[in-house]
C-alpha cells in the first residue's frame, strides 16, 4: 500500500545542514494500523509527512499503491493528497467555520460532489464518528475529544485509502484517548482504511497497532510485528520506551538473588489462559519463584512474560523443564 | 446656572454654520466611506500577496521561491516608500495624478486618491500580519487536503483572520477620518476644510470646536461599531 524506499531527508538551516531521516525503508500493507514510535526529534514527524508529501525527500523514493509519488506536483498531488487522510495533535480545524463547514471543507476542494451529495457524506461522516449533534457547533466550545472527532470526520470525507496520524491523541487526556483509540480502530475495521500513526507513547501502540516500526535518531532501529517488537525488544530505546510504559517486564535479572537459574518466558495467544505453570510445576515436582511479571493484552492478543528463578537443588530437573516449555510453544531465554 | 445655560442655548441659535457644518460632516462621511472602501480593496491583495510570498511561504523548488522573494522585496519597498511619505507632502506630491485620475484635485472627488494612497499600504501591512497569526496549523491541514492557493486564501486564510481583519478596518477608518480633515489644507472639503477656512484662517473659534467634536463623536461611533461587529464574528 505504501512503500518508502532508502529515503533520506535533509533540512537546511541557518547553521548548516540537519539530516532528519536517514536511509529509512518502511512497507504498509493495506488495511493494517502501522504505528511508528520514536522520542521527539527522533524524525517521526517528517516520516509521517513524507505520505502525503508536506515533506518532500532528499533522496529515496515513496510509493502509493504502486504509483510513484515521490515527484508529483501541481493537481496530480492535490489528488493524490486528496486520497490521504490527516489528523493532527492540536486537531487544526477552522476556527471561523462551523462542524459541518469543516468537515465539507475537502468536498469542496475536490469538487466531484453536488452541494446536495456534499450534505449528505457530511452527514454520514460525523455519524461515522458519531458527533452528528454537534453539527452546527463552532469548533472553539467543543472539548478535545470532539474535535479530534470532527478532524476525523474532515480526513474521511473524501473517502480517502490511507488516514495519517499525526500524534493524535497526545493533546488528550487518557480517557478520551482510549476512546479516539476505539473510533480508529472501528473505522480501520469497518473500512478497511490503511491507518499510519506517529505516537511517543507506547500505551497508544499497544492498543491500535498491528505492526510497529521505532525511530531513533532519523533511523528505524527496529520493526515487526506488535507482539514481537514488545516482547523482544532488542533495541536499547525500544526496551527504554517499553519500561516508562511500564509495560514488559525489565529484561535484566536483577530481581533475582539466588545462585540458581534464572529463566524469562513468553507467551502469547491462548497459552496465557491456560493454567500452564501450576500443571508444569506439578507434573514435574519442581518448585520455582515468580521474580518479575506481565501479563495483559497487546491489541486483541493476551501475552504474558514472566521471569522464574530456580533454586539449586531443581537443577536436576532444568533440562525437563525446558522440554516442557518447548512442548507448549512457551518462548524461554536462559538469563542466568 | 440657569443663565449659564440659557447663554449656552443663545449661543447655539445664533450659530449660523449649522448647514455648511452639515455638508461638511456628509462631505467628510463621503470621503473616508469611499476612500475606505478602495483602501481594502487594494489593500487586502496587496496585504495577502506579501503574507504569500513571505518568509515561510517560499516554495521548496528554488526557481518559485525566487520569484516570490523578488516579488516581496519590491511590494514590501513601494509600501514602505509610501508609508514613509508624511501624508501632507503625500497630498502637494499626488496633485497632478490625482487631477489626471479623477479631473480636479480638490473637493471631496480630490481627496479620495491620496487618501487611498496612504492609507492602502498601512492596512496592507496590517493584513500581512494578520494573516500571520492565522494558526500555521490550519494552512498545513488545506495542504494536506490538497486545496490549492486560491482555496486556501479563501476558504481558510481569510476567514480565519476576518474579525482581526474587522478590526483593522476600524483602525483604518478611524485613520481615514484624520487624514481627511488634514486634506482640509490643500481644499479637500468636508470638516477639515471647514476648520481650516473658518477655525484657522478667520479666527472663528465656535466653528472649530463644533467641528472637532463631530469628529470626536464620529471616531467613537466608528470604534464602538468595530468592536460590536468584531464581538459577534468572533468563534474562539
Amino acid at each position: 500500500m505504501i512503500r518508502i524506499q532508502q529515503v533520506d531527508k535533509t533540512y537546511r538551516t541557518r547553521t548548516g545542514e540537519f539530516q532528519a531521516l536517514h536511509g529509512i525503508d518502511l512497507d504498509v500493507s493495506k488495511g493494517e494500523v502501522f504505528g511508528i514510535i520514536g522520542r521527539s526529534g527522533a524524525g517521526k514527524s517528517s516520516l509521517l509527512r513524507l505520505i502525503n508529501l508536506l515533506e518532500r525527500p532528499t533522496a529515496g523514493r515513496i510509493f502509493i499503491e504502486d504509483d510513484d509519488v515521490t515527484h508529483l506536483d501541481g493537481e496530480p498531488l492535490r489528488r493524490l493528497r486528496q486520497r490521504v487522510g490527516i489528523i493532527f495533535q492540536h486537531f487544526n480545524l477552522l476556527h471561523s467555520r462551523t462542524v459541518e463547514e469543516n468537515v465539507r471543507f475537502p468536498l469542496r476542494v475536490a469538487r466531484n460532489l453536488s452541494k446536495t451529495d456534499q450534505a449528505r457524506r457530511v452527514a454520514e461522516v460525523l455519524e461515522l464518528v458519531n458527533i452528528s449533534d454537534q453539527a452546527k457547533k463552532y469548533p472553539g466550545s467543543l472539548s478535545g475529544g470532539q474535535r479530534q472527532r470532527v478532524g476525523i470526520a474532515r480526513a474521511l470525507a473524501n473517502r480517502p485509502q490511507v488516514l495519517l496520524c499525526d500524534e493524535a491523541t497526545s493533546a488528550l487526556d487518557p480517557e478520551t484517548t482510549q476512546s479516539i483509540l476505539r473510533l480508529l480502530l472501528e473505522i480501520n475495521a469497518r473500512l478497511g482504511l490503511t491507518i499510519v500513526l506517529i505516537t511517543h507513547t507506547m500505551d497508544v501502540i499497544r492498543t491500535v497497532a498491528d505492526r510497529v516500526a521505532v525511530l531513533d535518531h532519523g533511523r528505524i532501529v527496529e520493526s515487526g510485528k506488535l507482539i514481537d517488537v514488545f516482547l523482544n525488544a532488542r533495541h536499547e530505546v525500544t526496551r527504554a520506551l517499553l519500561s516508562e510504559s511500564g509495560i514488559a517486564a525489565d529484561r535484566s535479572a536483577s530481581a533475582a538473588r539466588g545462585a540458581g537459574h534464572v529463566l524469562r518466558l513468553t507467551y502469547q495467544g491462548e497459552t496465557v489462559q491456560s493454567p500452564l505453570l501450576t500443571r508444569i510445576s506439578r507434573e514435574l515436582g519442581m518448585d520455582f519463584s515468580i521474580v518479575e511479571a506481565s501479563v495483559g493484552k497487546l491489541k486483541d492478543t493476551p501475552y504474558g512474560q514472566l521471569t522464574l528463578e530456580l533454586s539449586r537443588q531443581e537443577e536436576p530437573r532444568f533440562r525437563q523443564l525446558l522440554a516442557a516449555l518447548e512442548s507448549n510453544a512457551v518462548r524461554y531465554e536462559v538469563l542466568q | 446656572m440657569l443663565d449659564l445655560l440659557h447663554g449656552a442655548w443663545a449661543a447655539v441659535m445664533d450659530f449660523d454654520y449649522w448647514s455648511e457644518i452639515g455638508t461638511g460632516t456628509l462631505d467628510t462621511l463621503i470621503m473616508s466611506g469611499l476612500s475606505l472602501l478602495f483602501t481594502v480593496l487594494i489593500g487586502l491583495p496587496v496585504g495577502t500577496v506579501l503574507f504569500l510570498t513571505g518568509w515561510g511561504h517560499r516554495s521548496p523548488r528554488p526557481g518559485v521561491a525566487a520569484v516570490q522573494a523578488w516579488t516581496y522585496r519590491i511590494v514590501s519597498f513601494v509600501v514602505n516608500v509610501l508609508r514613509s511619505v508624511p501624508f501632507l507632502i503625500l497630498l502637494i506630491l499626488l496633485i497632478p495624478a490625482t487631477r489626471w485620475l479623477v479631473g480636479t484635485s480638490l473637493g471631496v472627488q480630490g481627496a479620495i486618491p491620496p487618501l487611498v494612497i496612504a492609507a492602502a499600504p498601512f492596512f496592507a501591512r496590517l493584513v500581512e500580519n494578520l494573516l500571520r497569526e492565522v494558526d500555521g496549523g490550519v494552512l498545513e491541514a488545506c495542504r494536506a487536503m490538497g486545496a490549492t492557493t486560491r482555496q486556501t486564501v479563501f476558504w481558510a486564510l481569510i476567514p480565519e483572520a476576518f474579525s482581526g481583519l474587522l478590526a483593522a478596518i476600524t483602525v483604518t477608518a478611524i485613520a481615514l477620518v484624520g487624514y481627511s480633515a488634514m486634506s482640509g489644507v490643500i481644499g479637500g472639503g468636508g470638516l477639515g476644510d471647514l476648520a481650516v477656512r473658518y477655525g484657522y484662517q478667520r479666527f472663528n473659534t465656535p466653528v472649530m470646536i463644533v467641528t472637532v467634536a463631530i469628529l470626536v463623536v464620529l471616531v467613537q461611533f466608528i470604534q464602538w461599531a468595530g468592536d460590536r461587529c468584531v464581538a459577534r464574528l468572533s468563534h474562539r
